[in-house]
């Protein structure tokens, strides 16, 4: 409330622009975070006022992530830039069966970007803040020359805390080992590439853009043996299968026709010459769990809304080469390589 | 997905594999060559040889556009975009392929040079709407297939009055190569008893154009589809055709093919193209009559003429036994440079950059099948 009092003249954010000032650390940033970035992330630890949020750790072992945001567009079917910025890092932290608490938010603005663009960023930002339960409780803002950024880039830091007895990490797959798939793939890299103007192809396929952490619990609840977790984000679902087969020491035996793919992103893929493998997820994750334990992993999942497709789709095998070998559904065997290159650059 | 999953069936694959066995006699070999890159990647992707008898093998040919490009071409593409304030615009895989120095487009575009990925003729009309004061390079390259929309574009640019717009035009031609491939003897040339011709380039050229090869060299054609199954039933149909003691070019791809292809885009392929004299073809080398330019009509709108270059003379990095690949005398595992250290993360030749090459499919897909002779197989 004092923020308000402090500048007569309100910051224009239905016709204005960012500048430089709003990076130089004098008044015009002090009230660009006063009446556009507090006003839609506020809370008890933000409100601290300081340069940090200060708080008590909760017993038991911490993890920490961080996630940098660069994709273009800022705004897709399914979500924008703000919201993934939150979904990003809260399941990077979850997928070490953690329960996330506090997210921290680094701005770099570029000079000229519409304040409304970023009043609708950082309100869908707390939004799914608010809907993860996931507070940001520590930010900060840096303004570039135009030109030398490409409108916002959104860096997020997650703590989160892993409940007593799990130990997943990507180096515990063993052979015998079921792989399951959370849902549909490729929802996250088609939705993007739709809007890509140099595409021009329509579609109403969605990101799939999804905070993760309500799924990993209901897992991890049900069993607590997982292996690993593992979000399949850029280079899809091929190329996180071969980081945790590296990881681990093992190979892996996929099967295609259980791999979940909607027609649509099947569809796309098909005309764009992509693999819809290698295609990026938002809000998918890998689970690796003992045999014996697949079915009620799998049960777990398919309880939860974020689940509600997943799917057994092979298992990890010994393997010297750490390859990952799929069947593929025409009858025939191939490797599945790491994604050599970029298939699409910035998408997430 | 409909069309699609028709042509991706594994009990009809099941069913034709063993036809295929039952009727490949034992006693001979069936020396296949698959012209086009997208044979060679559905083959791989979709693991076709393992459903073959051992006796029915796929030879890769040189139909990858981006492979068969000499990397002189490369070096003038780069040539282009750093002599001179253009906009160099090109299709993705021709981003990565090695030019002279281990250059390649993509790191010419790190240093500055303004060079964009694009998905079609219609962006770069775009690009060269949106800055009139800016020269726009088209870096066309492709067999007859793409032909057509380059052509397109060059008539809009025109009509357009788009001054800005020109075409770096490397368009090359199907029947001089194959011409080339089944004339190589000795050790040079490749044993090949079967021909699987090209699938999109017949839609526009028509079957006609391959009749040489079975009257002059006496091998038979199948014209085939990209689809595994279409490869398959092709492989089929050459394995009769070589068991009768027929020679005929055959078409496998009908849903598409006609024998005398699509004559609109033959008259506008003439109207705005002309055949260039020689063209260099990695591989291949020099071919008369093989390769197309801006007839002179449009040659206002030539690249070429319009932007100088110079150019050093290309050097090739030694041991790359991207040439012997392309005309089917070699394997990718017969390379020292296969798999160490040409991978496609650091591609060494061109046939490890596009995923219709055939190094870069046997690496991705294949690699596991050839262990004894991929040395590299661990890496």
């Amino acid at each position: 409330m004092t923020s308000e009092r402090r500048f007569p003249v309100r910051l224009d954010v239905r016709n204005g622009a960012v500048d430089m000032s709003h990076g130089s650390g004098g008044r015009a940033m002090a009230q660009l975070i006063g009446e556009l970035f507090r006003r839609y992330l506020d809370n008890a630890l933000l409100a601290q006022g300081n340069d940090q949020a200060l708080f008590a750790p909760p017993p038991g072992r911490l993890v920490m992530s961080t996630d940098g945001h660069v994709i273009s567009p800022l705004f897709f079917p399914g979500g924008d830039i703000g919201s993934l910025a939150v979904h990003g890092t809260v399941n990077d932290v979850a997928m070490a069966g953690a329960r996330p608490l506090y997210l921290a938010a680094g701005f770099i603005l570029e000079e000229g970007f519409p304040l409304a663009e970023l009043a609708r960023i950082v309100e869908s930002m707390a939004n799914a803040a608010n809907a993860a339960g996931v507070p940001v409780v520590a930010g900060d803002t840096k303004v570039v020359e135009r030109g030398k950024g490409d409108g916002v880039f959104i860096t997020t830091t997650g703590i989160g805390v892993v409940p007593e007895g799990i130990l997943i990490s990507g180096d515990r797959a063993e052979p015998g080992d079921a792989i399951l798939v959370s849902g549909s793939i490729g929802d996250h890299g088609v939705a993007i590439l739709s809007k890509r103007e140099n595409l021009g192809f329509e579609t109403e396929i969605h990101s799939d853009s999804a905070a993760l952490h309500g799924l990993v619990a209901a897992m991890v609840e049900a069993v607590g043996e997982i292996h690993c977790l593992r979000d399949p984000t850029r280079g899809g679902l091929a190329t996180t299968l071969n980081e945790l087969a590296q990881q681990s020491g093992v190979g892996m035996q996929i099967r295609e026709d259980a791999i979940p793919l909607r027609p649509e992103v099947a569809a796309a893929c098909e005309l764009l010459g992509l693999d819809p493998l290698y295609v990026a997820n938002e809000g998918k994750l890998i689970g690796i769990c003992p045999p014996d334990r697949a079915d009620d992993l799998l049960a777990a999942m398919r309880a939860h809304p974020l689940g509600a497709d997943s799917a057994i789709i092979g298992e990890v095998v010994e393997d010297p080469h750490r390859f990952v070998q799929m069947e593929t559904r025409f009858g025939g065997s191939r490797i599945v390589d790491w994604l050599a290159g970029e298939q699409l650059p910035r998408i997430c | 997905m409909r069309y699609i999953d028709e042509f991706r069936d594994q009990r009809l694959a099941r069913r034709l594999a063993k036809t295929i066995a039952a009727e490949a006699q034992p006693s001979r070999e069936y020396r296949l060559m698959e012209f086009c890159g997208g044979h060679t990647h559905a083959i791989f992707r979709y693991g076709v040889q393992h459903l073959m008898p051992p006796n029915v093998r796929f030879v890769h040919g040189p139909g990858c556009p981006v492979c068969v490009l000499p990397m002189a071409c490369i070096d003038q593409a780069i040539a282009l975009a750093t002599q001179h304030p253009v906009t160099l615009c090109t299709y993705g895989d021709l981003m990565r392929v090695p030019a002279s120095e281990r250059k390649t487009l993509l790191k010419a575009k790190a240093e500055g040079a303004d060079i964009r990925m694009v998905y079609s003729t219609q962006d770069v009309l775009r690009i060269a709407r949106h800055q009139p004061h800016r020269q726009v390079v088209f870096f066309a390259i492709g067999f007859e297939t793409t032909t057509p929309p380059t052509a397109v574009a060059v008539k809009v640019a025109r009509s357009e009055g788009l001054d800005n717009f020109s075409v770096f035009c490397n368009h090359v031609l199907t029947p001089p190569a194959l011409r080339t491939i089944l004339s190589a003897a000795g050790p040079r040339g490749a044993r090949l008893d079967g021909i699987l011709g090209p699938s999109h380039v017949s839609t526009l050229i028509g079957s006609r154009p391959y009749w040489f090869v079975a009257q002059e060299f006496g091998i038979p054609v199948v014209i085939a589809g990209f689809e595994p199954l279409d490869v398959m039933q092709s492989a089929l149909m050459l394995v009769r055709q070589l068991n009768e003691g027929r020679c005929e070019v055959e078409n496998q791809y009908t849903r598409a093919v006609t024998e005398a292809g699509n004559r609109k885009a033959q008259a506008l392929m003439d109207e705005v193209f002309q055949v260039r004299a020689r063209f260099e073809w990695r591989g291949l080398g020099i071919l008369p009559d093989s390769a197309l330019t801006l007839g002179e009509a449009y040659a206002d709108l030539d690249a070429e003429r319009r932007f100088p270059t110079q150019v050093a003379a290309a050097r090739e990095v030694r041991g790359c036994e991207c040439p012997a690949i392309l005309r089917g005398v070699k394997q990718p595992t017969d390379c020292r440079l296969f798999g160490n250290p040409c991978t496609p993360e650091n591609p060494m030749g061109s046939c490890m950059v596009s995923s219709e090459g055939a190094c870069a499919a046997y690496w991705s897909y294949g690699r596991l099948r050839e262990p004894a002779r991929a040395g590299a197989a661990t890496g």
